[in-house]
C-alpha cells in the first residue's frame, strides 16, 4: 500500500489504531481477572496463563491449520490453570498471592518447555474486519482494521456489567466476593463458586494469549508477552471491578502504549524510550489522582485478601 | 500427686514432655521439608511422563548446585540479589503491604551506583556508588508507601507500575545521556575503575554482595523481633486500626519499612553492578525482582528464613545450564520444576496445624 502523507493527522490515527491493537490481551486478561475478584480472590498467575495461552494457541493453530482452534485449545489450556489455582487457593491458610506468582513460574515454564518447536514454524493468523473501506487513505484503513477478539472483549465487558447488575450468577458471585458468611448463609458454596469464577478467568485470559500469538504481534516466542498479564491484574484494581471500566482502561492503556511508535514517526525521536513508560505514568497519575484515603478502594470487593 | 505434678509443671512421662515442647518448632521444619520432597516426586513423575530419568535430573542439580566448592561459587554468585529482592517484599510485608515492584528500584539502584562510579574514586567512592544505590532505591519503594499512606493508593499496583517506569527510566538514561559511546553492541555506562569493582571474599568463591545480603537479613531479623520499632509495626501488619487508635505510627512506620525494602533492593542493583556486570547496562533487568517475591512468600517474610530459601533458588537456576545440556532438556526445564516445587510447598502451609503428631496434646495424652 503507497502512503499518504496526512501530517500530524498521523499521531491520533496511529494512536487509535494502536489503541484496538494492542489493548485486545489487556481487555481480555482483566474481564478475566475482574470476574475472579468479584468472587474474592484474586490470580497473580494470569500472566503465566497468557504466555501459555499464546504457545498453546499457536501450536494448536498451526498443527490443525485453524485460528478458531488455536483459540479454543488456549481458552481450555487457561481454564485448567485457573481450575488449578482455585482449587489450591481454597485450602486455609494458603495465600493466593504467592501461589499466583509460583503458577505464573509454572505457566511461563511449561510454555517455553513445549513450545520450543513452535518458534519457527507460522501458523494462520485470526481473521480482522477492515471497517476502513470508506477511506481512501491506507492509514485510515490500517487504523481501522479490528480483530474479531477486540469486538468480542467489547461484547463481553457489555454482558458482564449486565450479568452482574441484573442476573443470578451475577448476584452470586458478588455476594460470594463481598461475604463468605452470608454466601454460606444462603446456602451458596463459595469455595465452588470462586473455583468456577478463577476457572473462567483464566479461559479469558488464554484467549487473551491467543490474540498475542495469533494476531498481533502475530508469532510465538518467548519474549511475547511484555507483562501485559501483570498489567491488566493492574488494570482491574484500577477500573474500580467494574467491566465496563476495564474495557475503556485497557483501551486508554494501549493507546498510551502507541504514542511512542505514533510520534516517531513523524519524526519526533527524542526520549524514545520514555514513551514506553506513557501508559505506566497515564495510569499512576489517574490513580492517584481518583484514590483517597477517605473512600479507600471503593468498589472493592469485601472477601479480597488484596484490598483487606 | 496428680495435682502438685500439674503445678511444678512436671508431667507423666519426661520424654514425651520433650517432645510436646519440640513439636511445634519441629513442624516448622518438617512441613516444608516434607512438601520439598512431594514436589521433587512431581516433578519426577513430570519426568518420567517425557522419558527421562529423575535420577540423572537431581544427580545434576545436585553437582551444579551443590555438590562442590566450585559449585557453590555458581550458587552463591547468584543469591546475593535474590535475598535483597526478597527483603524489598518481606519488610513491607510485615505491615501487610503486598509490595511486588522490588524490580524497579534493583535496577535504578544499579543506574545510580554505575553514574557514581563515573565520577568518583577509591574506597570513599564505593562507599558513595553503595549509598547512591540504597538511597535511590529506598526513595522509589518509599513513595510507594507514602502514596499508599498520604493517598490511599494500593500499593501492590502503584510498585508494578513504578517498576516498569523504572525500566523506562532506566533504557532512556543508558541509551542516552549516560551511555557510554565505547559501548556499540550493548548500552551500559562507562565501565567502572578496577578500584571500584566489587572483589571476592576470602575462602568462600562468592563477592561480598552475600555477606552483605546475609548481614541484612540478620539486622531486618533484629529490627522485626527484637525491637520496640519491629513490634509496632508487627501490630500494625496485624490490625491497622487497632494500631493506629493505640496511638502508634503507622504512617511513618509504613514509610519507613518500604524505603528500607528499597534501599536493599538497590543495593543489589549496586552489587550486580559493581560485583558482577561492571557497569549499568540491560543485564540488570534480569527478573531477580519478581524471584524475590516468591522466595519472601515462601519464607513467610521471615528474614532469616529468606536465606536457606534464597540459596535452594540460586542453586536450582545455577544448574539450568548443565541440565540443558546433559539431558538435552530445554532451558525452560528449571523453571517447569521450580513453579511445580513452589507450588506444593506453598500449598503445605494449610497442614500447619492440621497434623496431630505436631500438637503437644497429642504427645501428653500418651
Amino acid at each position: 500500500m503507497e502512503t499518504v502523507d496526512i501530517g500530524l493527522w498521523g499521531v491520533p490515527l496511529a494512536i487509535l489504531g494502536g489503541a484496538i491493537r494492542v489493548s485486545t490481551p489487556f481487555i481480555f486478561v482483566s474481564l478475566g481477572e475482574c470476574l475472579t475478584e468479584r468472587s474474592g480472590r484474586i490470580n497473580l498467575g494470569l500472566e503465566g496463563t497468557l504466555v501459555f495461552g499464546a504457545m498453546s494457541g499457536y501450536a494448536v493453530a498451526y498443527e490443525t491449520n485453524s485460528a478458531f482452534f488455536g483459540v479454543l485449545a488456549a481458552a481450555f489450556a487457561g481454564l485448567l490453570f485457573g481450575l488449578v489455582h482455585g482449587w489450591i487457593c481454597k485450602f486455609k491458610g494458603v495465600n493466593d498471592i504467592a501461589i499466583g506468582i509460583a503458577m505464573m513460574l509454572l505457566g511461563m515454564g511449561l510454555a517455553f518447555f513445549f513450545g520450543k518447536p513452535y518458534v519457527q514454524p507460522v501458523a494462520p493468523d485470526l481473521p480482522a474486519i477492515s471497517f476502513g473501506w470508506w477511506s481512501s487513505i491506507p492509514q485510515v484503513q490500517a487504523a481501522l482494521q479490528v480483530n474479531v477478539l477486540f469486538l468480542l472483549g467489547g461484547l463481553l465487558a457489555v454482558f458482564m456489567t449486565w450479568m452482574f447488575r441484573a442476573t443470578r450468577v451475577g448476584l452470586i458471585v458478588r455476594v460470594v466476593g463481598d461475604s463468605t458468611d452470608a454466601a454460606r448463609a444462603m446456602g451458596l458454596d463459595p469455595d465452588l463458586v470462586r473455583l468456577l469464577a478463577t476457572g473462567v478467568g483464566g479461559a479469558l485470559a488464554g484467549i487473551g494469549g491467543a490474540y498475542l500469538s495469533l494476531y498481533y504481534p502475530g508469532s510465538w516466542n518467548e519474549g511475547i508477552s511484555s507483562g501485559q498479564g501483570l498489567m491488566a491484574i493492574a488494570l482491574v484494581i484500577f477500573a474500580r471491578w467494574s467491566p465496563a471500566n476495564c474495557f475503556w482502561a485497557a483501551l486508554l492503556f494501549g493507546g498510551a502504549g502507541a504514542l511512542g511508535p505514533a510520534l516517531q514517526s513523524v519524526g519526533v525521536t527524542q526520549g524514545y524510550y520514555l514513551f514506553f513508560a506513557a501508559p505506566y505514568v497515564l495510569t499512576l497519575a489517574l490513580l492517584i489522582l481518583t484514590s483517597s484515603t477517605e473512600r479507600s478502594m471503593q468498589g472493592a470487593p469485601l472477601e479480597l485478601s488484596l484490598t483487606k | 500427686m496428680a495435682a502438685s505434678d500439674h503445678i511444678v509443671g512436671r508431667g507423666p512421662n519426661a520424654g514425651a514432655r520433650v517432645f510436646s515442647g519440640l513439636m511445634p518448632r519441629a513442624e516448622a521444619v518438617a512441613i516444608p521439608l516434607g512438601a520439598l520432597l512431594a514436589g521433587f516426586l512431581a516433578f519426577s513423575l513430570f519426568l518420567l511422563f517425557l522419558g527421562k530419568s529423575p535420577a540423572e535430573f537431581y544427580g545434576l542439580v545436585w553437582k551444579a548446585g551443590f555438590s562442590s566448592a566450585f559449585s557453590w561459587q555458581n550458587t552463591l554468585s547468584r543469591v546475593a540479589p535474590l535475598i535483597m529482592a526478597a527483603l524489598c517484599v518481606a519488610l513491607p510485608a510485615r505491615l501487610g503491604l503486598v509490595v511486588i515492584g522490588g524490580e524497579g528500584a534493583i535496577v535504578l539502584g544499579g543506574l545510580a551506583a554505575g553514574v557514581t562510579g563515573t565520577h568518583v574514586a577509591g574506597p570513599l567512592g564505593m562507599v558513595l556508588m553503595a549509598l547512591s544505590a540504597m538511597v535511590l532505591g529506598g526513595l522509589w519503594i518509599g513513595a510507594i508507601g507514602a502514596l499508599r499512606i498520604k493517598r490511599g493508593v494500593n500499593e501492590t499496583i502503584s510498585s508494578l507500575l513504578m517498576a516498569y517506569i523504572a525500566i523506562a527510566l532506566f533504557n532512556h538514561f543508558v541509551e542516552g545521556p549516560f551511555r557510554d559511546p565505547g559501548s556499540l553492541n550493548k548500552p551500559s555506562t562507562a565501565p567502572l575503575d578496577a578500584a571500584l569493582r566489587v572483589g571476592e571474599m576470602p575462602f568462600i568463591a562468592a563477592h561480598w554482595g552475600v555477606a552483605a545480603g546475609v548481614i541484612a537479613c540478620v539486622l531486618c531479623w533484629i529490627l522485626i523481633d527484637r525491637t520496640t520499632l519491629g513490634f509496632a509495626a508487627r501490630i500494625a501488619g496485624d490490625n491497622i486500626r487497632a494500631a493506629q487508635v493505640q496511638g502508634l505510627p503507622v504512617g511513618p512506620l509504613v514509610i519507613g519499612f518500604t524505603a528500607l525494602g528499597g534501599a536493599w533492593a538497590g543495593l543489589a542493583g549496586f552489587f550486580e553492578v559493581a560485583a558482577v556486570h561492571g557497569s549499568a547496562n540491560a543485564s540488570l533487568i534480569a527478573g531477580y525482582g519478581y524471584t524475590g517475591i516468591l522466595i519472601a512468600f515462601l519464607a513467610r517474610h521471615n528474614p532469616l528464613a529468606i536465606l536457606p530459601v534464597a540459596v535452594l533458588m540460586a542453586g536450582f537456576e545455577a544448574s539450568s545450564g548443565l541440565i540443558q545440556r546433559r539431558m538435552d532438556l530445554p532451558d525452560a526445564t528449571i523453571l517447569v520444576f521450580e513453579g511445580m516445587v513452589f507450588i506444593i510447598i506453598l500449598l503445605s502451609e494449610a497442614l500447619y496445624g492440621r497434623l496431630r503428631i505436631f500438637s503437644p496434646g497429642y504427645w501428653e495424652s500418651r
